[in-house]
């Protein structure tokens, strides 16, 4: 293992070192994301977890095992390439078969790949064994963002929702990006004690997505209907980072997976915090508003979650359909709350019923009078929640 | 030349037998003429997927969008796979079929010459409608060459010119496939026994088993999919409680073996190749048969590979684990023949032999990051990163195309009557090799580092790689430009060496006992056979 590791190391720095001389000049300049991807990365992320290290253990033994079949298959075929051919004066053997070579070269990969698999089947059978977890999160997939729900254990109760944030999109647009941590950074981390085993349940309210976190080992589709779950324990405090690993649309790219690992007593404080700030934030849906409240509210909600396909100036791009301008936003409340709540277009426009009801009414009352749309009309969280039954 | 009979009076009915002008081609039913519009069309596809792949490689020259925004992104990556998948990749195979077995197992033409011409006149209008579903209104399907649900529920209506389009593909493949198995089976020259015949009729033979077991539930798959589109059923839909990874299942259960389907007749062609460039039998010919069966049966039962961050159950892992590792030891034994083969022969390094050896290193390569890729555990970390993009273009290009350029050098002087240009087929080789392994072997260090595929962005950190592999892509599509216009079309123009009746020294077969180039008709009756079936006596 020792020996393999500095093996490993040696041709890291071989080849970063050819890599770096080669692309002087090209590189922007970034550093390593501690916890994310590195620069030129050769290998698997440092594993924060008992699975991930054993993930790479695994694969640096396949690495060998291919690396010596490698040799001696080639070093066959090249030696016979070398010294069997016409030009050298080699002259035809005549042998086509032999029951006893073919059975050898049948057993003992059957062997190898048997091994090979029994190496691998503890992992397998730790991986799926997601019993008896310190803290239950439920990650949902949205177009094109996490939520996190704390179901079970310290901070039950603690829900929000995690988006790129919007200035690495709009980098990402300009074709300007910068930073080491580009397309990484969320608004909302999740937040997990270390140590602790977190059972991760997946699941997806539009298409299937993928959560995964390649330092603590974990990778779980989150489809739409179903539940599927997963586990990790980190063993160390830290920032841990990932993306959507399935493809789910055109903003696939920009639904990046934060996870931030901290010590039992910070996890406590943070659940404090968190518990305090939700009951401050909580809309009472029976509040009437004043029409600019609502606009100014809505204007949020439409940049966190409407911006990236209504765009800014609510013109849409593509295929979506303009809501400056739009006769349902102008004249038709009642639509206009069952394409949010249900969607339309077979889910192209995706359902909002998981914002809140004030969320909701603030969004289409924003939409109403902004652009050049200018109805003066206000919807209030009481439409909504009507509109819910 | 017995092989190539002319009966008395038989020229009287020449004109019809040989139209010519767009009738020859419109009419088609000579084996040669369809296997010539076959290759064609392939090549035309590859070069349309050619140029979709390097739209995605441009984007991903440097991080942040430069030329497409992500709509039009997850468009190519989506049309790319399906055009080289069912435009190029199994077309060409068909052609090299149509071409080779009826002149491999002494027979006149293929079994349904009418059914024949079908089966490629089908692909244009499908082809047609899945290369114009990027002007339908939302552009071409963006949903991955898999088609996942429910994602291609919220497709526009070119998701059902894409469906379309692949049902008529589909259609085209079975009637091939037909057409192959009942050539095979009935129509050898007598003395032909199955266990002598060459070793590409038998990979296409069990080739077109394969399909014919698999289209079927593609199709399926697709119809499930288009009726939960527009006729309210909820197969896939879990909005009305559908399953969406039923859909994948099925889609895999045609999906495994279509990647056999793809590499099986790129095993056949190599197999002719190597030993008649060894000049040495073929080593271990039974087991050869064996191990390609095996393969086959074996790919039906792997398909969750594909699956496992799906969330299967344990023991569901550890199968699919276990069975699919099973496939690297038939897979195996292949190499083995050919290293066996080549091992105290007398070698010469010819184009298509480099080709062949160029095919056994790198598509080796794929295999082994197939094994990695194998074990559950490491593919929780490279599921859908760039590592399964390396991998299986390291079986797909540097496997099933390789194979395919080998088959057409060692071939085509065969088709045209031509020689091609050593230097020319050489730097072809070299040039593609060296590019190949610059597009994608940096892409192991990607999805090892975790960057998902079908990104149209990516952070900064990835920078590097991507850039080298875009450098490469770029120089691989123009080797392959350069392979068209300087070796393709002066062979077609028949400029060149004129080449012998058996240009290659130690070739066994019965397509080296016909004239180059093969004329029009040949075999049209049973030539007699020698005791080991490869030459024509009296």
């Amino acid at each position: 293992m020792m020996s393999m590791k500095l093996l490993s190391d040696q041709f890291s720095k071989v080849c970063i070192g050819v890599f770096a001389t080669l692309s002087t000049g090209l590189a922007q300049a970034v550093n390593d994301l501690p916890g994310g991807p590195a620069v030129r990365q050769l290998d698997l992320h440092p594993p924060a977890s008992k699975i991930a290290e054993s993930q790479q253990f695994l694969h640096n033994f396949m690495l060998i095992v291919c690396l010596v079949i490698f040799v001696a298959v080639f070093g066959v075929m090249f030696y016979s390439i070398l010294k069997h051919r016409k030009s050298v004066g080699h002259k035809s053997a005549n042998f086509h078969e032999s029951v006893g070579v073919e059975i050898a070269w049948t057993v003992i990969p059957f062997i190898i790949v048997i091994a090979m698999g029994a190496m691998a089947t503890r992992t397998v059978v730790a991986m799926k064994d997601t019993s008896n977890s310190d803290l239950t999160v439920k990650v949902t997939g949205y177009q094109w963002k996490w939520g996190y729900d704390y179901l079970k254990g310290e901070g039950e109760g603690i829900g929000f929702l995690s988006t790129l944030d919007n200035a690495h999109r709009v980098m990402s647009d300009s074709g300007k990006p910068a930073g080491d941590d580009y397309l990484l950074k969320v608004d909302n981390p999740l937040v997990v004690p270390v140590d602790k085993k977190v059972r991760i349940i997946t699941t997806a309210n539009d298409v299937i997505h993928a959560w995964m976190v390649p330092s603590l080992g974990v990778k779980q589709d989150a489809i739409p209907g179903f539940v599927r779950d997963t586990w990790f324990r980190a063993d160390k405090t830290g920032d841990f980072y990932g993306q959507c690993a399935e493809l789910c649309g055109k903003e696939h790219a920009y639904m990046p997976i934060h996870v931030r690992v901290v010590s039992q007593a910070d996890y406590a404080n943070w659940v404090q915090g968190k518990l305090k700030e939700m009951a401050a934030l909580a809309d009472d849906p029976s509040k009437v508003w004043k029409l600019e409240e609502l606009i100014a509210r809505g204007e949020t909600v439409y940049n966190a979650n409407c911006v990236a396909c209504h765009r800014p100036d609510g013109k849409s791009a593509g295929p979506i359909k303009a809501l400056d301008g739009s006769a349902v936003v102008l004249n038709d409340p009642g639509a206009q709350i069952n394409i949010l709540l249900n969607g339309a277009n077979n889910g192209a426009m995706p359902a909002w019923k998981q914002l809140s009801d004030t969320e909701i009414a603030a969004v289409i009352t924003y939409t109403k009078n902004s652009w050049t749309n200018s109805t003066g009309k206000a919807i209030q969280p009481a439409e909504i929640v009507s509109a819910r039954q | 030349m017995s092989a190539v009979l002319d009966r008395p009076g038989h020229d009287a009915d020449h004109a019809h037998d040989h139209p010519h002008g767009w009738r020859r081609w419109l009419y088609a039913t000579n084996h040669k003429d369809i296997g010539t519009m076959y290759l064609l069309f392939s090549f035309a596809m590859l070069m349309l997927g050619g140029v979709l792949a390097l739209g995605i490689r441009a984007e991903l020259f440097q991080p942040g969008l430069q030329f497409v925004n992500p709509e039009l992104f997850n468009q190519l990556t989506t049309m790319h796979g399906l055009i080289m998948v069912f435009g190029a990749i199994m077309p060409a195979f068909v052609g090299f079929a149509n071409w080779m077995i009826p002149l491999q197992i002494g027979a006149a033409d293929m079994a349904f010459a009418r059914m024949n011409n079908l089966s490629f006149w089908l692909l244009i209008p499908a082809a047609l409608m899945l290369g114009g579903s990027f002007f339908m209104p939302g552009g071409a399907p963006a949903a991955g060459w898999t088609l996942y649900a429910p994602l291609t529920l919220q497709m526009g209506p070119s998701m059902d010119a894409a469906i379309f389009a692949l049902h008529i593909m589909g259609a085209s493949s079975i009637m091939g496939s037909i057409n192959i198995i009942v050539t095979i089976l009935n129509m050898r020259a007598p003395g032909m026994t199955l266990m002598k015949m060459p070793l590409f009729c038998w990979t296409w033979l069990i080739t077109a088993y394969l399909l014919i077991a698999v289209m079927p539930v593609l199709a399926g798959a697709i119809t499930m999919t288009l009726t939960d589109r527009h006729f309210g059923t909820n197969f896939f839909n879990p909005a009305g409680g559908g399953d969406p990874v039923m859909y994948q299942h099925i889609f895999w259960f045609f999906g495994h073996p279509e990647v056999y389907i793809m590499i099986l007749p790129a095993f056949g062609i190599i197999s002719a190749i190597i030993p008649a460039f060894a000049r040495k039998r073929l080593f271990g010919y039974t087991s050869m048969v064996y191990a390609t069966a095996s393969i086959a049966i074996l790919s039906f039962i792997v398909w969750a590979h594909h699956m496992y961050t799906t969330g299967m159950p344990v023991t569901g892992q550890l199968f699919f684990m276990y069975a699919t590792m099973l496939i690297a030891v038939p897979t195996g034994v292949k190499i083995f023949n050919w290293i066996a083969t080549m091992w105290r022969g007398s070698m010469t390094f010819e184009t298509p032999m480099l080709w062949s050896v160029g095919f056994i290193f790198v598509f080796t390569m794929g295999g082994f990051t197939g094994l990695i890729l194998a074990m559950a555990p490491i593919d929780i970390q490279l599921q859908d990163t760039y590592y399964v993009v390396a991998h299986f273009h390291y079986v797909l290009v540097a496997g099933s195309l390789f194979a395919m350029f080998a088959g057409y050098y060692y071939w085509a002087p065969k088709w045209t009557g031509v020689m091609y240009s050593e230097f020319r087929g050489k730097l072809h080789f070299w040039a593609s090799l060296v590019f190949f392994n610059i597009t994608f072997f940096p892409m192991h260090f990607l999805g090892l580092a975790g960057m998902p595929r079908r990104y149209a962005d990516y952070p900064m950190q990835f920078a590097d790689f991507n850039m080298i592999a875009s450098i490469g892509a770029f120089g691989f599509g123009i080797m392959q430009v350069y392979f068209f216009v300087f070796v393709v079309i002066p062979a077609m123009m028949g400029k060149g060496e004129p080449a012998a009746q058996k240009p290659w020294e130690a070739a066994e077969g019965l397509e080296w006992e016909v004239p180059s180039p093969a004329p029009f008709h040949t075999f049209e009756t049973p030539p007699k056979l020698d005791a080991t079936a490869t030459r024509v006596v009296g």
